[in-house]
């Protein structure tokens, strides 16, 4: 739902950054607002997954211009890990993985930093696993991953549905979600979906990024954002994502340059 | 059989001093400690122009004038605890070289399993020891373990029986309690065709002091036996360590080593795993975590002498401070050991610039139907897992620790006494803590 007078959860103006000394972002203006759901998509190599990557703070990614303010704080000044405690959270394109840690310690060790972070309780490992059980339950995850190492292994929808568990445990107040359904197949980017549209809440966002309109079908968004070479060249409803579909990136390529 | 006159290398002669073999009861042991002597006086203390200790410099330990360790009070109970661990409830306990009977528990095994020290032994197995002591190991070209047989008078033996099986893990301890003295520990393991046995053997250190422990241990596995070998080396922080694992593998019989190497200014472990029937299963893992200015050498050689035999070898690293870490691995087979599948891995984490690692894994194949890899890897904590945990809150230090954790959890998970695994987890997090 479009909330032009609730709060201002994210607002980025005129963001550049450069990977590995090339200008990727050239100039990215956006405002979030507690309960909206954003999409942004864009024909590959557009900046997407780049923009995602700069919010959470990755070391590789440099800002070198603008701004991003995150519930009144400048996250550029701030360590992805302090990001993270504020409320951001980004899920994976590509999630990693790390042999010799295990799912459910490296779950509880995120958890209750960022509990800890928020002034809030811990949970010692057998509240823990209560608790991640539960979670679980909203993505249809088998309680078997708890004692695999993190993503070691584990299949894409796997992947993701883990880093969609992450997301319910920490309580983000703004998602940002690169290519959540990529490597899903139908029955699990149901699932996915189902579990990210129960975590939303009026006082939360979510930032989509993806190609594809396919899972707009089921996660409905407010503002459909359109990038391009590095900047956001379109916006609109819900709609739009329906007609880029139907006609190609190549028609806002075409509308963009004119 | 006296030489011990006419040392070829005054350090050596220092360290033989008072040495005088050739009156042991039984003969054959007196004449054994003799060959010995005879060779660590031609022998010289090894330098970096030899190519087995290249990366090695031990003039330190040329430094220091050792003795011979005298009998000064023992540690009490609650001083070892914390070695002890809960489930060997068989355990031999040495100090300084000398057998302690007070902190050793070695009654209650079933027939056909012997935990005892080696004098004790020689009056009860007198022929089984004969047979194998000083006979896997041999002390011709190598300087400490002729030394450490030169010296020989006391040590461990385990012995299990054919087809026995031992009910529970044996820890032998080994530990330091003064400074600037010399000790030569010296294990017989024994398992018989069929045994089934699981050893920790352990140094330790009570003192601040540099001392010198010069081991050297001879496993002989029978056919179709099992022995699972966690070695822990934890010596003080100022000590030296020399020691030789010699093990003999007759056919079909398993060995699994878990070497971890903690503590020592410099340490040197030499493990080698010889073949010597069809159809064996070798598992060596390594574990060496050091800091500041530590040196730890790892020299291992498998030597797959028969065919049909299977290795698995995976050596870690975690290097801190300016600290220098060695491994040096070797898969030989032998013309005719057809069907050897050997794998090795020797991965090294750095975790800071002046730390530092030479690893040489090497591969010597005279045999054409075989299936042999190996692979080194030298490196750095992973950019992208790091963004990943602490885009999830964990503060660089932290996800730091548990990605250097984690590197070194692949060969302690792999331990077989769960109460060495959480405390070397505890000790592993602790010391990377520290040397951050």
């Amino acid at each position: 739902m479009t909330r032009p007078d609730s709060r201002i959860l994210l607002e980025v103006k005129g963001l550049h950054t450069n990977v590995a000394g090339v200008e990727i972002l050239k100039g990215i203006d956006l405002t979030v607002r507690a309960g909206e759901v954003h999409a942004i998509m864009g024909p590959n190599g557009s900046g997407k997954s780049t923009f995602a990557k700069a919010l959470a703070g990755h070391p590789g990614y440099k800002v070198t211009a603008g701004t991003a303010t995150f519930e009144g704080r400048n996250i550029f000044e701030m360590a992805p890990e302090d990001r993270a405690r504020a409320g951001l959270f980004l899920g994976f394109q590509y999630p990693v993985e790390i042999p010799g840690v295990s799912n459910t310690a490296f779950l509880r060790l995120a958890y209750n930093t960022v509990q800890g972070a928020r002034g809030k309780d811990e949970l010692d490992p057998l509240e823990f696993d209560d608790y991640v059980r539960e979670k679980m339950k909203l993505l249809d995850m088998d309680v078997g991953f708890l004692d695999r190492s993190v993503n070691d292994g584990f299949s894409g929808g796997e992947k993701k549905r883990n880093e969609i568990l992450q997301m319910a445990l920490l309580e983000p107040r703004l998602a940002i979600l690169d290519e959540t359904d990529s490597g899903l197949d139908i029955d699990a980017l149901r699932v996915v979906s189902g579990g990210v549209n129960r975590l939303l809440t009026p006082d939360n966002a979510v930032v989509l990024v993806t190609h594809y309109q396919r899972l707009l079908n089921y996660i409905v968004p407010d503002y459909v954002h359109v990038m391009e070479g590095g900047r956001i060249v379109k916006t609109g409803g819900k709609e739009l994502a329906v007609e880029l579909e139907a006609r190609g990136y190549d028609w806002i390529k075409g509308k963009a340059a004119a | 059989m006296n030489t011990a006159v006419g040392a070829t290398h005054p350090y050596i002669e220092a360290l033989l001093k008072g040495c005088e073999p050739g009156h042991d009861r039984p003969s054959w042991l007196g004449e054994r400690r003799a060959a010995a002597l005879e060779r660590a006086n031609a022998l010289t203390v090894p330098t970096t122009r030899d190519e087995e200790w290249r990366f090695t410099d031990i003039t330190p330990l040329t430094r220091v004038p050792f003795r011979a360790a005298d009998a000064a009070s023992r540690p009490g109970t609650t001083e070892i605890e914390r070695f002890i661990a809960p489930e060997a409830a068989v355990r031999l306990t040495f100090v300084d070289g000398t057998f302690a009977p007070e902190l050793s528990v070695n009654a209650g095994l079933p027939y056909g399993v012997v935990v005892t020290n080696l004098a004790a032994g020689l009056l009860t197995h007198g022929s089984v020891i004969e047979q194998h002591l000083a006979r896997h190991a041999p002390f011709q070209q190598d300087v400490f373990v002729a030394l450490n047989t030169a010296r020989l008078h006391d040590g461990a033996l385990v012995w299990v029986a054919k087809d026995q099986r031992c009910p529970t893990p044996v820890q032998l301890l080994f530990l330091s309690t003064q400074k600037e003295t010399a000790t030569y520990p010296r294990c017989l393991v024994l398992a018989e065709a069929g045994a089934d046995l699981t050893l920790i053997e352990d140094y330790a250190g009570l003192t601040d002091g540099a001392y010198f422990t010069d081991a050297v241990t001879e496993v002989a596995i029978g056919d179709g036996a099992r022995v699972r070998h966690v070695r822990l080396q934890r010596e003080a922080g100022s000590a030296f360590h020399i020691a030789t694992c010699a093990v003999g593998l007759a056919k079909d019989a398993r060995y699994a080593s878990h070497a971890i190497t903690l503590g020592a200014r410099i340490s040197r472990h030499s493990l080698n795993v010889r073949q010597n029937g069809e159809g064996v299963e070798a598992h060596l893992d390594g574990l060496t975590l050091i800091a500041g200015r530590q040196l730890a050498d790892t020299h291992t050689v498998l030597d797959h002498g028969r065919p049909n035999g299977r290795s698995r070898q995976l050596h870690k690293c975690i290097v801190g401070g300016a600290a220098h870490a060695v491994f040096d691995g070797k898969i030989a087979v032998a013309p005719g050991a057809q069907l050897t599948d050997s794998a090795q891995e020797s991965r090294n984490l750095l975790l800071s610039d002046k730390a530092h690692v030479d690893t040489k894994p090497q591969l010597e194949i005279f045999a054409d139907n075989v299936k042999c890899a190996h692979g080194a890897t030298v490196g750095q904590l992973d950019a992208e897992q790091l963004f990943y945990l602490r885009s999830r809150g964990l503060s660089q230090q932290r996800a730091r620790n548990l990605l250097t954790y984690a590197f070194g959890a692949e060969v302690i998970d792999r331990i077989p006494v769960p109460s060495l695994v959480e405390e070397l987890e505890e000790t592993v997090l602790a010391e990377i803590q520290s040397a951050e």
